[in-house]
């Protein structure tokens, strides 16, 4: 979580200097239910995730590094996806995740072919894909969640609830005040926890994991959270109230996190300082490596749009073929 | 005549149609409170209320779905698209539903479909996109691409009051950064289906659309300074219904002609302009009709990429010398 934190810190300077070509998109205040999430799953057994825009956690879990996402809002030709997508959206398949789309909802469809591949190979491994009180709202997500439950593939659906899709409250995008009631118009169970409680979140998935990897299917899981920050980083969230905000803010995951490790006594404050100042010398060592990294070369724009890579699809006007 | 820039142009356009004809409403994501995501509705919830600005969930075929029902029963719904790239999301409910709907039914199905399309932005394969071409083939439709503020304004207009479905594509780089003075006109209002010329010129012309007008009259520029090119330069402003007049008007004019869009090049636009032009005005040609295009790519997010994809202004430098050369 504080990696999370840390690393949407450094991009957000990194926006400010206009290193960011894009847009930023921070997930502040909901890193808990990434992490929490995806650390329920199991790496040495090949499971696997989908993210959405704020589930910068949920990579770093599975293995994405620091640098590469830093590579990836700068537009590097060293990113992982050589400056042709933004931000989050690459994904890693040995590692476990596969990058999403703009287009909210997609990736349940996917992951439903992903788990579907599992089972027809008769392999343990559990499928999570994570969607938001918006992308419920798409047709794909209906179309890949009925699927993914009508054959009880093994697939954990996280839906975050952060009050938020853009502007658009929750209120104006379902008439349900509880994204999990939707589970049953799929007849698959779920559950709906504080999804600012890391330790809640990775036991509830667990158990959803667990399910899915013994053959019982899909659960929906409702992590009930909140965006402290705009849709992106241009979007100063005028609509939501102050009050609102000040409420989330007091109960921020990673402060309710570390002061359960101390209190408990399983870690104390100079453990948490140092393995703060672990996380800030790595960063500056990928801020370091990517920053000065090139763009890509213009010429590596046309391959790789097909797998028989040397020939651009269609006679490119520079250079007409003639008959 | 006040100043506008084509944001704001469209902007009076939707006020003055919802001013003026109470079934105008307007529904998409983020549209009320918000005010659009680039604010092309700022004010229109405080102004019209909410029940005439729509926020909707994320949910496209949704919308264009709820927009032709309303239309159906005399309403005229103009439905907003976050980023024009999810149009694909409402491609069903477009040419199975909307498209055929007079044809198949005999109902009016009178919206408006609007966004945000166009690169140039780094906005990356998803919020980047040209998707006219998709729907240049669904007979039913119309689509209309603005590249001025008036026409901004007086397409908009013409599309509301249209009686068949339009979709209006509004070039993003475009938003901010062109201003013209406009008559205060409530009616204001382009032709659909008519181009204009928006340079005259004798040896050459280059045929186009929106944001690449802008582009194809600076390369019309360094032709007539470097080369004593004297350069047409045709807007179509509508791609359905093509204005075939004017486009073969200009073949007749100069003998030459090329094709310039920012969208991919197989099974583009420029292709179905070239074939008509083939099929009309063979012997009217000194030369092939050629082409100038992005590359058949998805769009990539690096600068270096993106710049090398798009058409720019040297491109259709080279190929209008290789025209005129011919």
């Amino acid at each position: 979580m504080r990696l999370t934190r840390s690393l949407e810190e450094r991009l957000t300077n990194l926006y400010r200097q206009g290193k960011v070509i894009g847009g930023l998109f921070r997930s502040l205040g909901q890193e808990a239910d990434s992490v929490g999430s995806a650390y329920a799953l199991d790496r040495t057994a090949g499971d696997m995730l989908s993210p959405l825009i704020r589930n910068l956690g949920s990579l770093l879990v599975m293995g994405a590094r620091p640098v590469d996402v830093l590579r990836q809002y700068m537009a590097k030709a060293t990113g992982p996806t050589r400056g042709r997508e933004l931000n989050v959206h690459f994904g890693d398949l040995e590692a476990g995740f596969i990058g999403q789309i703009s287009h909210l909802g997609d990736m349940v469809p996917v992951m439903a072919g992903v788990t579907l591949t599992f089972r027809m190979r008769g392999e343990r491994r559990v499928g999570l894909v994570y969607v938001g009180d918006g992308a419920m709202s798409t047709g794909a997500f209906h179309e890949g969640m009925n699927l993914a439950a009508v054959r009880r593939l093994p697939l954990v659906v996280i839906a975050e609830n952060n009050g938020y899709a853009y502007s658009t409250t929750l209120e104006r995008q379902t008439a349900v005040a509880e994204l999990a009631v939707k589970s049953k118009a799929y007849g698959v169970p779920a559950e709906r926890l504080d999804g600012n409680d890391v330790l809640a979140v990775y036991e509830a998935t667990r158990r959803a994991v667990d399910r899915a990897r013994e053959g019982e299917g899909v659960t929906l899981l409702e992590l009930v959270t909140f965006r402290r920050k705009g849709h992106a980083e241009h979007d100063d969230q005028h609509y939501v109230p102050r009050e609102e905000l000040a409420r989330w803010e007091k109960r921020d995951p990673i402060a309710r996190f570390a002061q359960r490790l101390t209190e408990n006594g399983w870690s104390d404050g100079d453990a948490l300082a140092s393995a703060d100042a672990r996380v800030a010398a790595e960063l500056d060592a990928a801020v370091a490596e990517a920053e000065g990294e090139p763009l890509p070369e213009a010429a590596t724009a046309l391959a790789g749009v097909y797998a028989d890579p040397p020939r651009q699809p269609a006679p490119w006007y520079r250079e007409v073929p003639r008959a | 005549m006040p100043e506008l820039t084509y944001l704001e142009a469209l902007r009076e356009g939707l006020r003055e149609e919802m001013q003026r004809d109470e079934r105008v409403f307007i529904l998409g994501e983020d549209v009320g409170r918000y005010g659009g995501a680039f604010k092309v509705t700022d004010g229109f919830a405080a102004e019209f209320g909410d029940a005439r600005v729509i926020d909707t969930p994320i949910s496209e075929a949704a919308i264009v779905g709820a927009a032709a029902g309303a239309a159906h029963l005399g309403m005229r719904p103009v439905a907003e698209m976050q980023f024009i790239d999810f149009i694909s999301c409402a491609y069903d409910m477009l040419t199975n539903y909307v498209a055929t709907a007079r044809y198949r039914a005999n109902l009016a199905c009178p919206i408006v479909v609007r966004g945000p399309c166009g690169g140039y932005v780094r906005g990356g394969p998803f919020h980047s996109q040209n998707p006219e071409a998709a729907f240049l083939h669904t007979p039913g439709l119309k689509i209309v691409c603005p590249a001025t503020a008036r026409d901004a304004k007086g397409l908009i207009k013409a599309a509301i009051r249209d009686d068949d479905p339009v979709l209006y594509f509004e070039h993003k780089y475009l938003y901010r950064r062109i201003k013209e003075q406009l008559p205060e006109d409530g009616d204001l209002l382009t032709p659909i289906g008519r181009a204009r010329v928006a340079r005259e010129g004798t040896d050459l012309s280059i045929v186009t659309y929106s944001a690449m007008v802008w582009k194809a009259l600076e390369a019309a520029q360094a032709l007539e300074k470097e080369d004593g090119l004297d350069v047409e330069v045709l807007d179509l402003r509508t791609l359905l219904p093509m204005d075939d007049d004017a486009i073969l008007a200009t073949v007749r004019k100069t003998n030459r002609v090329m094709i310039v869009h920012e969208d991919t090049r197989t099974g583009g636009v420029a292709g179905e302009i070239a074939a008509r032009i083939n099929e009309s005005a063979f012997e009217w040609l000194d030369a092939p009709v050629l082409r100038v295009t992005a590359a058949d790519t998805p769009l990539p997010y690096a600068p270096t990429l993106e710049d090398a994809v798009l058409p720019q202004v040297a491109d259709i430098v080279t190929v209008a010398r290789r025209l005129a050369a011919y």
